[in-house]
């Protein structure tokens, strides 16, 4: 098991390393640099700006400084928010989108895991029905319409109580971020729906199921220790990909709600081509799904004691 | 001894059976593996009913254009945020001409101070027919009013409280008369005047319901073409406006020319998009999975390094860095980041296929007569594969359509004026409020779409799936 995770971990930090070279190769072919956006300044103004960030030297000789100072942790300091390091940048508003990920996930993996077992058990019958049809609603449905469909429903709830019993939109307290990370997750719990009902169906017929059926053990034990804990499997192994899925809508989210998350500060970056935020930001992003892709595939093994064996 | 006859053969029992070929015949057509599951796709409605709705979208953004000739990025800004509607017409009318309205000469009483209350004003009415260029209001003074305000709402006011939206004040007693000219439509409007004592309304009101008519004046319709030019100003002539079944956006563009050509945009990143990254896929995966060893772990392993790279943030980057020239639309662009981030689920899928077909009996078969390698990788291998492919393929359609509709969302995708879905959906949630058709329009499209893909997936897995053939 020590062997297995110290092995995955060299190869997290090789990807790692691979994200930062292809980002820097990417963001150095965008013409300009990030000093363009300033109004205009004498020559010798822009001299002194480039040897003081660096500018001035070889894209090589940035690309080993960057790397040497991405080693000890330090990201630089933005080009464009005066004073203000990456590395606050990240501190300040990384928590702010990984709350928002993470209560979402949770939302998906719950609802997704909850759902697809009722499915299952309810095979062809009404409930299944219903949440079959809601589940290819939400796969269908672009989660920015649902995002504005929340706003909606929150206004028109709050307008018929006459008060704000949950925000609209912002950030801070946990009513905030309900709605945001429910319209998040929707997508991937009708993903995780479908998964965990089409294993559950699968398990449903196994023979140890009407072995433990045969023993005389109660339906509720059979359900919980023998088909839902071989059921899930499937859906813990998509659930390192989807965290990535997560992030990804988790841009769109933040803009409509007006979450003060990190996705934000990279699209502003990316058009003010604010070389450290944009290093620093992917950096650390990939580094964070790449070590969370490697946390799911270590806790698979201990949910499923087979996996270990390879 | 029991009575046992025994058995006389006859010369007919030697003589020759005709075989009965009949029996043995074929009795089902022989259906190669495309044609079987051809046959059960067809069987899947749902699969065939989003086969329908994909051949429907394909249609209306090819031939759409053809029957719908107008010009999606012309702006009139005299029609903005137009609800759908049926084909409308006007009258034709004159130029507007001003009109001074009403002040009573022989008011008798105006209040020297406050007066507890008044009555509410009689014979409120239209003054002349209204239209929706004006609506000209006249009502018979009540006495003690130092003034009235005047109201307009779109539904018949409940209260004091519910009188819609204040237009404007007159500031005598005497003045019983006022313009409307606020951006009217031909609909129902129900105009309340509560009289005042100079800045202080009464709580007392008098409601009309007045319906404007439909006109253009003769100089408007010139400009908007809708006279040809020869044609003599007949006023009061019906003459039909320009028709926007699905309405106008916020610029007052035609809502149904934009939702073609933005198909055009969504559809071609959708389809083309996925077609290239899944042939590189196929080329990329087949070369590592059929010569395996060394070159196969190099190679997966730079596809691993790829699917690691945070999506979202390199389609940005990438978008950037390929550069959006002055009137370009930005999709080749997204085309290309498209491309570049997605190829390796591909490759991974069909290097596992590979692999697993490697080992099958009738490729030692075909080695053993003497197949050389691109033979047997482009008659035995990849015709194997393409049920897999076929699957991904479909499925990829709707995950790019949603990444560029994701983009364009949050401002990165396609440049205006060119409009895609996405863009589309991001101008309408501005207005959702108020004119919830600019949003579920695109919206409406992206999902459908996306939907007949997903089940078109769904069916095309079933059917191609040959363990599902063996259930049967």
């Amino acid at each position: 098991m020590l062997a297995y995770t110290l092995k995955r971990l060299l190869a997290g930090a090789i990807t790692v390393w691979f994200i930062a070279t292809a980002t820097f190769i990417a963001m150095h072919q965008v013409p300009g640099d990030p000093l363009m956006n300033d109004k205009a300044v004498s020559a010798e103004i822009r001299k002194n700006l480039e040897q003081k960030y660096g500018l001035d030297k070889s894209a090589t000789e940035q690309y080993f400084i960057f790397m040497g100072n991405m080693l000890r942790g330090d990201f630089g300091i933005s080009f464009t928010q005066q004073n203000r390091r990456v590395n606050d940048i990240i501190r300040d508003h990384f928590p702010v989108s990984a709350t928002l990920g993470l209560l979402a996930i949770f939302f998906a993996a719950t609802g997704g895991v909850l759902w697809g077992a009722l499915t299952a058990i309810y095979r062809n019958r009404m409930p299944d029905i219903i949440i079959m049809f809601l589940v290819i609603l939400g796969i269908s449905v672009p989660s920015f319409v649902f995002a504005a469909l929340g706003q909606l429903l929150l206004v028109n709830i709050n307008s018929m109580l006459g008060q704000s019993l949950i925000p609209v939109a912002g950030w801070g307290t946990f009513a905030h971020m309900l709605m945001p990370s429910l319209v998040l997750g929707l997508g991937t719990m009708a993903f995780l729906t479908r998964l965990m009902r089409s294993s559950m169906l699968e398990v449903v017929n196994e023979d140890y199921i009407k072995t433990a059926r045969a023993k005389g053990l109660s339906p509720v034990r059979i359900f919980f220790r023998h088909q839902l804990r071989n059921a899930i499997l499937p859906v813990i192994t998509v659930l390192g990909p989807q965290i990535a899925a997560i992030t990804t809508g988790g841009f769109v989210v933040e803009l409509v709600f007006a979450i003060p998350g990190l996705g934000r500060y990279f699209v502003q970056a990316v058009q003010q081509l604010d070389y450290t935020v944009i290093m620093g930001t992917t950096v650390f992003y990939g580094a964070f799904l790449v070590f969370m892709v490697i946390l799911v595939d270590i806790i698979y093994g201990f949910v499923d004691p087979r996996v270990r064996l390879e | 001894m029991t009575d046992t006859t025994s058995f006389q053969p006859t010369h007919e029992d030697f003589a020759r059976v005709k075989a009965n070929l009949s029996i043995e015949q074929i009795s089902r057509p022989s259906l190669s593996y495309w044609q079987d599951a051809w046959v059960r796709l067809k069987k899947n409605t749902r699969a065939t009913i989003s086969l329908y709705i994909v051949i429907a979208l394909a249609a209306f953004t090819l031939l759409g254009p053809v029957f719908w000739q107008v010009d999606s990025s012309l702006q009139d800004l005299n029609q903005i945020s137009q609800a759908p509607s049926l084909p409308k017409t006007a009258a034709l009318v004159g130029a507007y001409k001003r009109w001074d309205g009403i002040i009573l000469e022989d008011f008798p009483v105006e209040p020297e101070a406050y007066v507890e209350s008044v009555t509410p004003v009689a014979e409120l009415r239209a003054f002349e027919a209204a239209t929706t260029q004006q609506v000209r209001l006249i009502w018979n003074p009540t006495v003690g009013a130092g003034g009235y305000n005047i109201y307009r709402n779109q539904r018949a006011p409940e209260d004091f409280n519910d009188l819609g939206l204040p237009l404007g004040s007159t500031y005598g007693g005497n003045e019983v008369s006022y313009e409307d000219r606020l951006s009217l439509e031909s609909r129902d409007y129900y105009y309340s005047i509560v009289p005042t004592d100079g800045y202080d309304e009464y709580e007392v009101f008098t409601v009309t319901e007045i319906t404007p008519r439909m006109i253009i004046t003769v100089s408007d319709a010139r400009d908007r073409n809708l006279i040809s030019a020869g044609e003599e100003d007949n006023l009061g002539q019906e003459i039909r406006l320009e028709f926007h079944p699905f309405g106008t956006d916020y610029l007052g563009r035609d809502m149904l020319a934009r939702l073609m050509e933005g198909a055009r945009v969504s559809l071609f990143i959708g389809i083309v998009a996925p077609f290239i990254y899944v042939i590189f896929g196929i080329i990329y995966g087949g070369f590592a999975g059929y010569f395996g060893g060394r070159l196969d772990v190099l190679l997966m392993r730079f596809a691993d390094f790829v699917v690691a790279l945070p999506f979202l943030l390199f389609m940005i980057l990438f978008k950037i860095a390929f550069g959006i020239g002055p009137g370009e639309s930005g999709i080749f662009p997204m085309l290309v980041a498209l491309i570049l981030l997605l190829w390796p689920a591909t490759a991974r899928l069909v290097r596992g296929q590979v692999l697993q077909i490697r080992e099958q009996g009738y490729i030692e078969a075909a080695k053993l007569l003497g197949a050389k390698p691109h033979y047997l990788i482009l008659r035995h291998i990849i015709p194997n594969t393409m049920g897999v492919i076929l699957v991904t393929l479909t499925f990829a359609v709707p995950a790019a359509i949603f990444t560029e509709a994701f983009l364009s969302f949050i401002g990165m995708g396609v440049a205006p004026p060119t409009p895609s879905w996405g863009s589309m959906c991001n101008e309408g949630v501005k207005t959702m409020l108020s004119h919830p058709h600019e949003l579920i329009f695109p919206a409406t499209f992206i999902s459908v779409t996306v939907l007949a893909f997903n089940l078109l997936g769904d069916g095309l897995t079933e059917a191609l799936d040959s363990r599902m053939r063996s259930r049967e």
